[in-house]
């Protein structure tokens, strides 16, 4: 008669201690999980000129210092990054308002001041780009940050994966010879999956 | 304090600080001390989130005269 009402306590007492239990259990399994687990990310780099080169390769090296997987695929003007001499990118500040345009040398005063020259005459300077880009290159190595080649190739060091898309590769009439070693020929196929599973994916 | 290996990042920007010492940090063993000092100011909040991120532990960071200096434990 009585072993009813016991076997409803003892019930009641085990949930009453799983519920204490659980949540703190699976908070515990979880957190191990996040940590034993290695993040990923995948980056589109679209675009060719020196400034444009910087993001992907920055946040690629940092990514795999960090201890996480990277994946960039390189599509369109982006495939202008993987040739072996990138030594010729360059940057524009024709029709792009944001760039200052400061002197890298001088006195001081000099190096402030800002640069606003019109389109009209930036468009017809012959040369104009390859002397913005010249200027642009000692503002670099003023300010100690690290060259494209240098950050690339501590990217692939670090073995982030380098996938080019290999439809602008024949869009632009490029040779595989042109691009650096250790990249894989591939599509949009390949590269959506690694994208789908990345906790990070960014387009440049 | 003691360190077992010393990183000039003087004059290096973001990310090459960061990126120098996790290479440092991949020729040490384990329990090893690195001693950075850098000049970016970014590289204060960096090294402590890199620390964060990869285990290694982040000993001290200090500033003394517009130098940033840290010591990393390896992990």
């Amino acid at each position: 008669m009585g072993a009813t009402p016991e076997v409803a306590n003892i019930e009641e007492l085990i949930q009453r201690r799983l519920d204490e239990i659980l949540p703190q259990r699976i908070e515990q399994a979880l957190l191990a999980r996040e940590e034993s687990r290695t993040p990923s990310m995948t980056i589109i780099a679209t675009k060719g000129t020196l400034d444009w080169a910087y993001p992907p390769f920055i946040l690629a090296s940092t990514a795999a210092a960090l201890g996480w997987d990277v994946k960039i695929f390189f599509t369109f003007y982006g495939l202008n990054l993987l040739k072996k001499d990138i030594s010729d990118l360059k940057v524009s500040p024709l029709g792009n308002p944001g760039m200052p345009m400061k002197m890298p040398f001088g006195p001081d005063w000099f190096k402030s001041l800002n640069w606003n020259i019109p389109n009209l005459i930036q468009a017809g300077i012959p040369g104009f780009e390859s002397v913005a880009t010249l200027l642009m290159k000692q503002t670099i190595k003023n300010n100690g940050v690290a060259s494209i080649e240098e950050l690339r190739s501590l990217s692939q060091e670090a073995d982030v994966k380098f996938i080019a898309c290999q439809m602008t590769v024949e869009l632009f009439g490029f040779k595989h010879d042109d691009f650096i070693d250790r990249l894989d020929f591939a599509g949009a196929a390949t590269f959506l999956p690694e994208a789908q599973k990345a906790d990070v994916s960014l387009f440049i | 304090m003691n360190f077992d290996k010393y990183l000039d990042a003087r004059g290096l920007n973001c990310p090459l600080p960061i990126l120098r010492a996790k290479k440092a940090l991949n020729d040490m063993t384990s329990g090893q001390v690195l001693h950075i000092i850098s000049t970016d100011p970014g590289s204060v909040k960096d090294f402590a989130a890199f620390a964060k991120q990869t285990g290694n532990e982040l000993l001290s960071s200090s500033e003394n005269n517009k130098e940033f200096e840290f010591y990393l434990k390896r992990k």
